[in-house]
């Protein structure tokens, strides 16, 4: 498959600059990176940084070297999605652009983006039978996996979207257009699904919080955001404590945004979690992905949260959008692909040190309580079942 | 046990509703039974309490049967007479095996010599693959010898038992006019023939007949005490039949308890009348009774062993000093067997000479592993199925159920059913109930034949491919993995690992007093893994180094509880103390939906004998002789069980599920879908 090569993505990226001279600056590669540790990669593409990170790192306003990179990156002008995607009808259509296009949305989730694009993908479409349909929608899942392997909740909301989408009546249609409008149809729908879906967790969840608790977050998720705005909309009366959220100080930018709301807040350093545990009532996290034993994926830290948590009763409540159920089964830790990312530690460290860049870890289902998710609440064995639901 | 996948989520106190999947109990957290022995002195006899999930025990009051049944045996697949559970496989009640009996212990695919020669050549690739290497002088070595190696002349028994088949099930009765009734004097002529072929099923018992009429003297009705009076002369005939048996001629033995018995269906009609008085208001649901598992035959109950014996066509010989805990399982003295039903060999009627050897060959341990005992069987049934011919006056349908019922029944008496074997047996007769009845005879046949082909080849072997594929991505450079007795799962993968240029290490565990871990060793060895090979004692040692444990097994019940070969649960536990991750690779056919804790109410009893010998050591016979001491008990159990806590993966044909999930898949793919 040289869909999923690195290089591929390189070159086309260097064609596509060819192409368009004077848009060039949308795609500007970020200066090396000046952590001590990467290893200075020219490319959007630096295998030692996963993308995830950086689009997060975007995304949650973390101020990182990388970070200003893109942010100066993004602030050149680009063109809105529709244009790309038809304004050129001599430049092939590609899934990338108009994911990027998507991405920018600093409320989007990435794998929204990549439902969006692919119901893009069908739209302009050229082909003409289902199954030329299929295939191009096939290379453009892969190709948008390929863009980034370490983002699970893109791999997994790709693998969801072929598997609602193509997953219906449509190819009974006798008439290709019927068909493919009702692909159309079903692929916004999902698309509208995993929109909603936040706030339908962020429902789901108020039932959880009750007054004068207090709940422990780990690092800044959109959703975990959402319900805590919503219960203190609801005026539930709650502490947060907010972890620091090393390397990339997520949980400042969280306790930013719930000061805000006047939700009384704690910053805790990362290594005071057992520490201020018996304290807590409930810890609530977001995750990367959510795996098939039921665990999830989410940043570094998450596991030795869940731990201490554990080994004290503290429930351990995980909010993610069922996108990000993913068909992976890690068994330990190492069995993951490692994301990893800079790591700026303020003074240099000498070359013969390692530094464990790695940028998530795995939790195993036993230390979750329960998971929140539009599909409802469930429990960690759940997971599996909706798993093999929708892929069987 | 500790951190138990569920034991938190019980630690929600202001539960609104969430979803839980699989099992788990309302309130309280589930606390796992574990296996141990319970309390003595509790549970006196085991049988009283049996924890059994499924089975009634058989103090309890069976649930009532209906009049009907008698007529509608062929009609279901479970036989609710009063004849229960493994007898009734002639009947048609086969559905139900997979609960009665345990599975094979070591899902390997393998043939020992005598066995592979001959059969290589129709099994397929999957003996070619991994079964057929001639283990000489292993386990097997010692029964095997007296196993008739030149004997198998296939078309002369052939001709035999077409003859004897033919002659036994239509011959008597003219073409006839009645065809109104012919649909009673069927399901009855069955009944009577499928009793008289087996002369006595292998295990059960119908006490509640023999109860039931007792109970019901004060009033009974004419017909009643007309039944009472031929049940007894039953028994006598049966016992008279035994006497012949004894003395020698096989064919004797089988023609007279046919005569025997042949009043007996009039019996079942009066005992199914009485226990449903007994049962009070019961009304006659037949729907109802189709969900009530049938009792396992337990083997502490003196009065029903005694009744299955007289049925059974293996004599078998019990052991004498059973361990408490396990009377309820049948454990027979090894051996004695075989040259008995060698003599037997020309002679038999109802069993096709195909399943006949498979039989022996079971009995005598050449082939054992869950998947190369049920594709053996399998494949029997389909030369059985292809010499069968519908007797005139009978229905294809119901004929070949009760046919099939009868070898099951045969095999089950050879060794205990698996549950693999079971639920390949389910799937077969589920085909064969929904032939239309418009399909000619020849057609049938041939229809069947290709679903038992594709059952093996999609649900066996395909199956094997998919999960192979699937475990290979476990596996990482680098990696220890230990593996516990001989599983053609485990070995596949090892060896598709191996072939992926994967740098590994394998640590084959392996246990007296089979030592299947030595097969497994010679082949890694022949493919040029690395190995270390140790016994289970040693389990706790080597454990530290090891970075994965890949397990087989025999079934998964819907607990997710893994039942495997003895000793599986010890090696996971380590694991998981080590927190290195058990891997179990098991194929969706092999998934039952029932419940089991522990590894007491369902096991599989082997011959106590081999624990006591050890092999190759003359000097170290402590315990000749032993046997019969009568302070003394032996007990070689075959199986146990793993509870899902110390399994971190199930690998399946369906992907790579939590052990939770395993019931999510029998109910997704239960039945109609499981079994294609």
């Amino acid at each position: 498959m040289w869909w999923r090569s690195a290089s591929f993505i390189l070159d086309r990226q260097q064609n596509n600059e060819a192409l368009r001279q004077e848009t060039s600056s949308t795609i500007t590669p970020p200066p090396p990176t000046e952590s001590s540790t990467a290893m200075g990669f020219p490319t959007d593409h630096n295998p030692n940084i996963s993308a995830y990170y950086q689009t997060r790192a975007a995304h949650h306003a973390v101020v990182t070297s990388d970070w200003l990179a893109q942010a100066q990156a993004a602030t050149t002008p680009h063109d809105p999605p529709q244009s790309t995607s038809a304004a050129d009808p001599d430049k092939p259509f590609s899934v990338i652009d108009e994911f990027n296009n998507w991405r920018r949305l600093p409320d989007l989730a990435e794998a929204v983006a990549a439902i969006r694009a692919l119901a893009a993908v069908i739209r302009s479409s050229q082909a003409s039978t289902m199954m030329q349909l299929e295939i191009e929608l096939k290379k453009a899942s892969d190709s948008l996996k390929a863009w980034d392997t370490t983002s699970i909740s893109l791999t997994a909301g790709c693998d969801l979207f072929m598997r609602y989408v193509t997953r219906t009546s449509a190819l009974e249609y006798e008439d290709f257009n019927s068909a493919k409008s009702r692909l159309i149809e079903r692929a916004e729908k999902f698309g509208e699904i995993s929109y909603k879906a936040r706030k339908i967790i962020a429902m789901l969840s108020q039932e959880f919080i009750f007054d004068g608790c207090t709940i422990l977050v780990h690092g800044f998720s959109r959703v975990v955001f959402e319900v805590l705005k919503l219960a203190a909309q609801n005026k539930r009366l709650f502490r947060v404590f907010c972890t620091e959220g090393r390397p990339d100080r997520t949980g400042l930018r969280l306790s930013n945004e719930l000061a805000k709301l006047d939700v009384p807040v704690k910053i805790v350093i990362d290594s005071a979690v057992a520490y201020t545990m018996d304290e807590v009532d409930m810890v609530f996290v977001g995750a990367d992905g959510v795996v098939e034993s039921g665990g999830i994926i989410n940043m570094m830290g998450t596991y030795q949260i869940a731990l201490v948590a554990n080994s004290m009763n503290k429930p351990v409540y995980v909010a993610a959008e069922s996108y990000k159920f993913a068909r992976l089964y890690p068994l330990d830790q190492k069995d993951l692909a490692p994301a990893l990312r800079p790591i700026d530690f303020g003074v240099p460290i000498p070359s013969k040190v390692e530094v464990e860049r790695s940028a998530r870890d795995y939790t195993p289902p036993q230390y979750l309580t329960l998971l929140f998710t539009d599909l409802g609440v469930l429990t960690p064995s759940v997971v599996s079942d909706e798993l093999i639901q929708l892929y069987l | 046990m500790d951190p138990s996948r569920r034991a938190p989520r019980s630690a929600i106190d202001p539960v609104p509703k969430f979803r839980q999947v699989g099992f788990f109990t309302p309130g309280a957290p589930p606390e796992r039974s574990q296996s141990g022995p319970p309390d003595p002195t509790h549970s006196p006899p085991v049988s009283d309490v049996s924890p059994s999930a499924n089975s009634l025990s058989p103090v309890m009051i069976p649930p009532p049967r209906h009049l009907s049944d008698n007529l509608a045996i062929h009609a279901r697949p479970t036989l609710a007479s009063p004849l229960r559970a493994e007898s009734l496989a002639a009947g048609g009640g086969g559905s139900s095996f997979g609960d009665f009996f345990p599975a094979p212990m070591s899902p390997a695919t393998q043939a020992s010599s005598s066995y592979s020669s001959r059969m290589a050549a129709g099994e397929g690739s999957f003996f070619d693959r991994h079964g057929v290497r001639g283990d000489k002088g292993n386990n097997n070595g010692k029964v095997a010898s007296s196993f008739p190696r030149g004997g198998f002349d296939l078309t002369a028994m052939k001709k035999v038992s077409g003859g004897g088949g033919g002659g036994g099930s239509g011959a008597g009765v003219p073409a006839s006019e009645l065809t109104t009734v012919s649909v009673v004097n069927d399901s009855l002529a069955i009944h009577e023939k499928e009793k008289a072929n087996r002369g006595g099923g292998s295990a059960v018992e119908a006490k509640d007949q023999s109860t039931g009429s007792k109970q019901q003297k004060p009033k009974t009705t004419k017909a009643e005490r007309r039944a009472l009076q031929e049940s007894q002369r039953a028994a006598k005939a049966a016992a008279k039949a035994e006497g012949n048996k004894a003395s020698g001629t096989a064919t004797s033995a089988n023609a007279k308890p046919a005569k025997a018995v042949k009043p007996t269906p009039k019996v079942d009609n009066a005992a199914v009348a009485a226990s449903e008085k007994k049962g009070g208001d019961c009304p006659p649901e037949k729907d109802r009774k189709k969900d009530v598992p049938q009792p396992r035959m337990q083997y502490d109950d003196k009065s029903r062993v005694e009744k299955a014996k007289r049925r059974a066509m293996v004599k078998q010989t019990e052991a004498r000093n059973r361990v408490e805990l396990f009377r309820h399982l049948p454990q027979y003295e090894h051996g004695s067997q075989l040259p008995d039903l060698e003599s037997k060999f020309f002679h038999l009627d109802p069993v096709h000479p195909t399943v006949y050897k498979v039989g022996l060959q079971y009995l005598s341990g050449d082939i054992c592993g869950a998947n190369a005992r049920c594709i053996a069987m399998l494949q029997a049934f389909q030369e059985a199925i292809k010499d069968y011919r519908v007797p005139p006056e009978k229905t294809l349908v119901r004929d070949l159920t009760a046919k099939i019922g009868s070898y099951v029944s045969f095999l089950n008496e050879c060794r205990p059913i698996s549950i693999s074997m079971g639920n390949a047996i389910r799937f077969l007769k589920s085909r064969i109930a929904k032939l239309p009845l418009t399909v000619s005879e020849s057609e049938a046949k041939v229809s069947l034949q290709s679903d038992i082909e594709r059952f093996i080849s999609e649900k066996i072997i395909l199956a094997n491919k998919v999960i192979v594929k699937h475990a290979v991505t476990k596996i990482r450079d680098g990696d220890v993995l230990l593996t516990y007795g001989s599983s053609s799962a485990v070995e596949m993968i090892l060896l598709h690992a191996h072939e992926l240029g994967k740098q590994f290490r394998v640590v084959v565990v392996d246990s007296r007093p089979k030592l299947r871990g030595q097969i497994l060793l010679r082949r890694l060895l022949e493919k040029g893994l690395n190995c270390e090979y140790t016994h289970i004692n040693a389990v706790s040692y080597i454990m530290h180094e090891v970075t994965r444990v890949f397990l087989g097994a025999s079934s998964v019940l819907s607990n997710g509880t893994v039942y495997s070969r003895v000793g599986t649960a010890c090696v996971a536990m380590v694991a998981h103390e080590f927190r290195v991750p058990v891997i179990v690779c098991c194929e969706a056919y092999k998934f039952h939906e029932r419940v089991q804790l522990d590894s007491i109410c369902s096991n599989e009893l082997g011959d106590p004998d081999i624990i006591s010998n050890v092999r190759g050591r003359e000097g170290v016979n402590y315990l000749d002789g032993w046997a019969n001491v009568e302070n003394l008990q032996l007990l070689n159990l075959i199986y146990d069980a793993t509870p899902s806590d110390y399994v971190s993966m199930i690998v399946t044909d369906y992907g790579m599920v939590p052990p939770t999930s395993v019931p999510v898949i029998v109910r997704e793919y239960g039945r109609e879908q499981v079994w294609i």
